[in-house]
């Protein structure tokens, strides 16, 4: 072998060397198949198909996962703005919570008002009714914020529709479901019906659930109460959902009971 | 027995066993939310303190709900060896506790001794137990169980595959099935929540995870959790089934609140022994966690941790494959934050493998809790170093049915990775023939189930 011969077999064997030192470098790390989004699966809404790098998340996946948490976490901890309780004339009353944090921590708090706050919810509804309706922030803002001026007056006005008087709305500040006992003892109306926000799953913060039961006692079976979950545009969009809330406190007034006692007929 | 000590000049007197208890829990906002837990951080302390120094024969004579009352109790009490516990019930919880962490105690001694103890005294040793403690106690003990195969030996790390779906579509479930089978997840269970608990939406589920199984051979367990009463009626119409499921409470009026009876248990559990498609021994899937009991009003004035314990003390009467602490799913008021749902995953793993149970952990969160992915995968890494049996896997970390967060079906993959731990060995020599992984790594392959099951 000469040397030139031998200088090119080393000069090639250097530069083969340095290509695959070289080749990791420029791997695409768009490639394999992972590197489109996801592709959405017909037959679920679970996050699949989203690849992964390493036995990690992809950067996408991993965003946009934080990007729903994030919305879920804003709709627990955050108000319903005041505008819009303005714009639907609705007072707020406020539980005994005094923070968001109570209200998580203290279900009980979040079900009972103090004595001030007694007398306000009575004074707001001096004349005798029929059906109760308001609303709850419950766990989250944005289920309310969402819904309840969609909601609202189709409820309203198909209890009226109905012959029935209908009382005079508000809006609940850290409210639980079972705040419907305290409203209504406080105001003797006997059907009553809270429309409050759901725990938000990362999929959509803005389901809503209407809770109705007739004449709801402290400490009653969760049985007597009547519930119409999934209220959001994904689910039961709030017009439909308000026609047949209004059709079930209809019965609910005729048949003089709620719950599993009312399905039973 | 003395119920009184003094700390930084301070006296502290307790009620009796069941304040010391509750009192010397670490913070939990259930405990707070019964009104037992500890006024001050000194008192938690105090509390401490004295149970250090009660006998196990203290707590093993006042249990918290009474024998004539509850049957968790009886079934708990009656269980004791009664040799092991006169060998030991003048120990001090000090003493049991430098037991457990001595370097001498082997695994075997450990189990010996376990057998001589009540759910007070396993809830009462962990409440000395930093995390570490918890940590360094549980890693020397393993609780294998075997249905098909063999769980919890030691060496490996398993998942709960859990498809989970908004309507229980049959195809929708299995899309998620596939393609956590794809990143090796599901060598404990491929097991669905269904959204609807009735016997023609999880036969449906069952026939279809059967099928599955067989088409592909895949050594594995399968189960639908609906209510035990659902299942026994499925089991009855002759649904396939592995195991039976159904969640427990540390109370007779806890689990009645649930809607079962122990005689409901004995029934599926020999049904299943008879009927079910399982080798066994091992078909009971019992599930927890901290503050039920609170949540149905059956905690007897009692604290979160010690009903916890209790909960393993009953399922293990029933020789379980699995027990699994859904540790942060009942939300805020039991359990405030991370800090609190990591500690409770440690202790529960920890009580669960000292009563003897298979023990798993569903290392999850909800969306009104102070936790995010990061504390889930943070409590996933730290059971696998203490040994858990099982963790869950559900896509990219987001339950769409039960609208919660757990372990992602990637975490088992990176976990396995990153601690050398490995599959239960039949579905680990699945793996590597099916192409998912190759020296226990994921391959090319992997995250691509449309090329490994060809749909």
């Amino acid at each position: 072998m000469t040397q030139e011969a031998l200088v090119e077999l080393i000069v090639k064997a250097i530069l083969e060397q340095t290509q695959s030192v070289v080749a990791p470098a420029v791997k695409d790390y768009n490639s394999g198949g992972l590197a489109s989004a996801p592709t959405a699966n017909p037959h679920t809404s679970a996050r699949i198909g989203v690849g992964r790098a390493g036995a990690r998340l992809r950067t996408d996946t991993y965003l946009q996962f934080r990007a729903d948490h994030a919305a879920a976490r804003d709709a627990v901890y955050n108000d319903v703005p005041a505008e819009l309780l303005q714009q639907l004339n609705l007072p707020e009353f406020v539980t005994q919570c005094q923070s968001r944090d109570e209200f998580l921590t203290r279900p009980d708090l979040g079900r009972v008002f103090n004595e001030q706050t007694n007398k306000a919810i009575a004074a707001h509804n001096p004349q005798p009714c029929d059906v109760l309706i308001y609303a709850a922030d419950g766990l989250s803002s944005k289920a309310v914020a969402a819904n309840l001026e969609n909601i609202l007056p189709v409820l309203t006005e198909s209890i009226s529709q109905q012959g029935l008087r209908c009382g005079r709305p508000f809006f609940v500040k850290y409210g639980r479901v079972a705040s419907m006992e305290q409203v209504a003892q406080l105001t003797g109306v006997k059907v009553v019906c809270v429309l409050i926000g759901e725990r938000p799953g990362l999929g959509s913060a803005e389901s809503m659930s209407a809770y109705m039961a007739y004449a709801p006692t402290v400490g009653m079976p969760e049985a007597r109460r009547t519930v119409v979950s999934n209220i959001y545009s994904g689910g039961l969009n709030a017009v439909e959902a308000g026609a047949y809330v209004a059709e079930v406190l209809g019965r609910m007034h005729r048949e003089k009971k709620s719950g599993v006692e009312l399905n039973e007929g | 027995m003395n119920l009184t000590t003094t700390l930084h000049g301070k006296s502290f007197t307790f009620r009796d066993v069941k304040d010391v208890l509750a009192r010397a829990n670490e913070e939990k906002s259930g405990d707070k939310l019964a009104g037992v837990a500890a006024q001050s951080s000194l008192e938690r302390v105090a509390a401490k303190q004295v149970l250090a120094n009660l006998l196990v024969s203290d707590l093993r004579e006042h249990p918290v709900v009474p024998y004539e009352h509850d049957d968790v109790t009886r079934i708990i009490q009656d269980g004791v060896d009664e040799q092991v516990y006169a060998e030991i019930r003048n120990w001090s919880m000090a003493e049991l506790r430098h037991f457990l962490l001595d370097t001498a105690s082997t695994e075997a001694m450990i189990r010996r001794i376990s057998t001589g103890l009540t759910s007070e005294v396993v809830a009462g040793v962990c409440k000395l137990m930093g995390n570490l403690d918890l940590v360094y106690a549980a890693s020397k003990m393993r609780v294998p169980a075997t249905c098909n195969t063999t769980i919890g030996l030691r060496g490996t790390y398993s998942t709960r595959l859990q498809p989970n779906h908004t309507t229980d579509s049959v195809p929708g479930v299995t899309a998620s099935l596939l393609e956590g089978l794809s990143y090796g997840c599901g060598d404990a269970l491929l097991g669905l929540n269904p959204v609807n608990d009735s016997v023609g939406t999880m036969t449906e589920i069952l026939k279809r995870f059967a099928q599955i199984k067989q088409e592909y051979a895949i050594p594995t367990q399968t189960c639908v959790l609906a209510h035990i009463k659902t299942q026994i009626e499925a089991l009855k119409q002759g649904a396939p089934m592995d195991m039976i499921f159904q969640s427990i409470a540390g109370s007779q009026k806890g689990n009645e609140a649930f809607g079962f009876t122990t005689q409901t248990v004995q029934e599926a559990r020999a049904l299943l022994k008879s009927h079910g498609t399982s080798r066994g021994p091992n078909v009971m899937y019992f599930e927890t966690g901290q503050g039920s009991e609170l949540s149905s009003d059956a905690h007897y004035g009692a604290d979160q941790v010690t009903m916890e314990a209790r909960c393993y003390g009953y399922a293990k009467a029933f020789a379980p494959f699995m027990v699994n602490t859904v540790v942060g799913f009942i939300g805020p008021e039991y359990l405030y934050d991370s800090r609190q749902v990591i500690r409770a995953g440690l202790e529960d793993h920890f009580m669960g493998k000292l009563s003897g149970v298979p023990m798993g952990c569903d290392c999850c969160y909800t969306n009104h809790m102070q936790a995010d992915q990061n504390d889930v995968e943070n409590l996933a890494l730290l059971l696998a170093v203490s040994g858990v049996n099982f963790t869950i896997g559900v896509p990219a970390g987001d339950d769409i049915m039960l609208n919660y967060q757990t372990n992602a079906y990637h975490d088992a993959a990176a976990i396995r990775e990153v601690l050398g731990l490995k599959p239960i060995a039949e579905f680990d020599t699945w793996l590597e023939k099916m192409g998912i992984t190759r020296d226990g790594k994921l391959t090319e392959l992997a995250g691509k189930p449309e090329l490994i099951f060809g749909r």
